[in-house]
C-alpha cells in the first residue's frame, strides 16, 4: 500500500476542511441524491444549465474526507463544461480511481482531479471518491427522482 | 451430598493473555509494517490452533457424509458431528440434544424461526416485537414474515445511553404480541439486555422469545434453561469457531410442532413422488449435507472457551473495557455511542469533525483493525443521527498495550484532520 500522504494529499485535506460550493441550489435544473449504503454517506448534486453548459454546480451532504473533497472538486471541475464533457470526465475519473485504464486523450483532462489517483490503491475507499460522480451522472441522466446507490 | 465442585479456575487464577495470544497464529503477523492489533472481534473472531487442527483432522481422517453410510468413515463423521451437537447442548445448558440445530449462522437461525414458526403461527393483526438496537439480521426476517402474514412489527425504543426503555417494553407487550425477538448483546452499542426481566414478561402475555446471541456467546456463560428463552441463535465465527456454521436452540415442544424450513435430504423420513413425511427435530431442520467440519470445529472452539472459562474471559474483558473507556475518553471531541450501565467489551464512538472511514484507513496503516460504518444496524445510527461510528470490539486475546496503540493511532488521526 502506498504512503497515506499520497491518499490524503494537502489538496484533499483542504477541500475537506473548506468544501467549495457546498450549498443548495433551489432553482437547479438538474438534481440527484446519492447514497453509499456501506457507510451511510449521502450527497445531493445540483446543476444549473444554460444551453447545455453547466453554469453552476453545488452539492450538499456530509461524508468522509475523500467523499467531501471529491464532491467539492467535482463542482469546480464541471463548471463551464457541457453535459457531454462532464460525462466524459466522470468516465475518466472512474477509470482512474478504479485503476482500470490509463487516461485517454479524448475530452477534457482530469487536471486537479488527479489528486485522487492513489485511491485505486485503497479498494475500500473507491466508493467514497466515486459517490458524488455517480450522483452527477444520475443527475445528468435525469434519474433524479430516485436515490442512486453505489451498490 | 455431592459437594459443589469449584470451577477449575478460581477468581484469583491469573489470566494468561500472552499464552492465549500464541494460540492464535494469525495474531503474530505484521500489517503495514506494524504488529497486527485486531479489534474487530464483534465482526468476526480469529481462530485458535486447536480449531484449525480440528478442521484439518476431520478432512484428513474422518471425512464422509453423515447419517448415510454404514462404512467406517461415515460412522466416524456421524459420531463427530453428533458429539458436536452434544457439546453445544452442554455449552447452552439445553435440556435435550434434539433442541440443537446446526445452521449457517445466527442469521439463518432467525430466518428459520421466522419462516417456520412465524409463518405458521402469525395471523393478520398479530404483533412481532423487536428492539431499536437489533442487527439487520434480527429485523429484516421479521419484516418479511410480517409482510407475508399481515402481522405488525413493533419496536422497543432505546434511551441516549443505548438501553432499552423498559417501561415502553412492558407497554408494547400485549396479548397480540406473539413473538419477541431481542439481541442478548448489541453489536453496535455493547448493551447487555435485561433478558431475565424481558422473557418472563413476554411469556406472561403468551409470546415466545427469540434471543440473538451472536455477540453474547464469546463473552459470557449462557444458560438457555435459566433464561427460559424459547429460541436462541449464535454464530460459530463470532466465538472463535469457523464461519458458515451456527446454532439454533429451540424448545423441543415448539420445534416438534414446526413445519420444515427447507426441503431435501436428511430432513425426511419417507419420500414418494406424491408425498413426504418429515423427520423429527433436529434433522427436520437440517436439509442437505450439513457443514460437518464446521460443527466439529465449533465444538473444538467451545472446548477452548471452556478451558479458559467464560467467567474468566468475561472478567478480563470487562477490565479491558474499563481501561479502554477511560483511555479513549481523554481524546478531545470523542463521543461514545452506547454507554449502557451493563455492557460488553464493545466501544463505539464518533467525532463530529472526523469521519469514521478516514479514521479506519489511518488506523489500518498502523496495523490496527477496527470496524467503521453502521455495523449492520442502520436504525441505531439513525437514532443517534450519525451515519457511522468507529468500533473497537475486544476479544479474549486483546491487551492493554493494544488499547494504547489504538489511542496513539487516534491521536495521530486527530493531528492530521484538525
Amino acid at each position: 500500500m502506498s504512503d497515506l500522504h499520497d491518499l490524503y494529499q494537502q489538496l484533499i485535506l483542504d477541500h475537506n476542511h473548506h468544501p467549495r460550493n457546498r450549498r443548495e441550489l433551489p432553482d437547479a435544473d438538474k438534481k440527484a441524491e446519492g447514497f453509499n449504503p456501506l457507510c451511510g454517506d449521502r450527497v445531493t448534486i445540483f446543476l444549473k444549465l444554460k444551453d447545455n453548459v453547466v453554469t453552476e454546480a453545488a452539492f450538499e451532504g456530509k461524508g468522509c474526507a475523500i467523499s467531501t473533497a471529491s464532491a467539492s472538486l467535482l463542482t469546480e471541475s464541471i463548471k463551464g463544461k457541457t453535459l457531454e464533457e462532464a460525462k466524459q470526465l466522470f468516465r475518466k475519473f472512474h477509470q482512474m480511481i478504479t485503476g482500470e485504464v490509463k487516461e485517454s486523450s479524448d475530452g477534457p483532462g482530469l487536471g486537479k482531479l488527479e489528486v485522487f489517483s492513489n485511491v485505486c490503491h485503497y479498494p475500500a475507499r473507491v466508493k467514497c471518491a466515486s459517490l458524488a460522480w455517480h450522483t452527477l451522472n444520475s443527475a445528468i441522466d435525469q434519474q433524479s427522482d430516485g436515490v442512486i446507490s453505489t451498490e | 451430598m455431592t459437594p459443589i465442585t469449584q470451577s477449575p479456575r478460581s477468581a484469583s487464577t491469573p489470566y494468561h493473555v500472552e499464552q492465549y495470544r500464541r494460540d492464535f497464529p494469525i495474531l503474530s503477523q505484521q500489517v503495514h509494517g506494524h504488529p497486527l492489533v485486531y479489534l474487530d472481534n464483534a465482526a468476526t473472531t480469529q481462530k485458535p490452533q486447536v480449531v484449525l487442527r480440528a478442521i484439518q483432522h476431520y478432512y484428513e481422517q474422518d471425512n464422509a457424509n453423515v447419517h448415510r453410510g454404514v462404512h467406517e468413515l461415515s460412522v466416524r463423521a456421524t459420531a463427530a458431528y453428533e458429539q458436536a451437537r452434544l457439546k453445544v447442548q452442554r455449552f447452552l445448558n439445553a435440556g435435550r440434544s434434539e433442541e440443537i440445530i446446526f445452521v449457517r449462522g445466527a442469521t439463518e437461525g432467525v430466518n428459520l424461526v421466522a419462516q417456520s414458526y412465524g409463518r405458521s403461527q402469525l395471523y393478520d393483526g398479530d404483533e412481532v416485537l423487536i428492539t431499536h438496537m437489533e442487527h439487520h439480521s434480527n429485523i429484516v426476517p421479521w419484516q418479511m414474515v410480517c409482510e407475508q402474514t399481515g402481522a405488525h412489527l413493533r419496536v422497543v425504543p432505546i434511551n441516549d445511553r443505548g438501553e432499552l426503555l423498559m417501561d415502553e417494553y412492558h407497554r408494547l407487550l400485549t396479548p397480540r404480541t406473539r413473538i419477541v425477538a431481542v439481541t442478548h448483546i448489541s453489536n453496535a452499542l455493547g448493551t447487555i439486555n435485561p433478558l431475565r426481566e424481558m422473557i418472563p414478561a413476554a411469556h406472561a402475555v403468551g409470546a415466545v422469545v427469540l434471543v440473538d446471541g451472536a455477540q453474547a456467546a464469546p463473552h459470557l456463560p449462557i444458560d438457555v434453561r435459566e433464561l427460559q428463552c424459547d429460541f436462541y441463535v449464535l454464530s460459530g465465527h463470532k466465538m472463535y469457531g469457523p464461519s458458515g456454521v451456527g446454532v439454533l436452540y429451540g424448545r423441543s415442544d415448539l420445534l416438534r410442532a414446526m413445519p420444515p424450513y427447507q426441503g431435501g435430504g436428511e430432513m425426511i423420513r419417507t419420500v414418494t413422488l406424491e408425498h413426504t413425511t418429515y423427520n423429527d427435530p433436529p434433522h427436520r431442520f437440517e436439509a442437505g449435507t450439513p457443514h460437518i467440519s464446521g460443527a466439529v470445529a465449533l465444538a473444538s472452539a467451545i472446548d477452548y472457551l471452556q478451558d479458559i472459562g467464560l467467567e474468566h474471559i468475561a472478567a478480563y474483558e470487562q477490565a479491558l473495557l474499563e481501561y479502554a473507556t477511560a483511555a479513549l475518553a481523554e481524546l478531545p471531541g470523542l463521543r461514545f455511542i452506547g454507554t449502557a450501565s451493563d455492557k460488553a467489551a464493545v466501544l463505539s464512538w464518533h467525532f463530529d469533525d472526523i469521519h469514521p472511514h478516514d479514521i479506519g484507513t489511518f488506523l489500518d496503516h498502523e496495523g490496527i483493525a477496527v470496524r467503521t460504518g453502521h455495523h449492520c444496524a442502520q436504525p441505531v445510527m439513525d437514532r443517534y443521527n450519525i451515519p457511522a461510528t468507529v468500533r473497537a470490539s475486544f476479544g479474549l486475546y486483546n491487551t492493554r498495550d493494544e488499547v494504547d496503540c489504538l489511542v496513539h493511532g487516534l491521536q495521530k488521526v486527530i493531528k492530521v484532520f484538525r
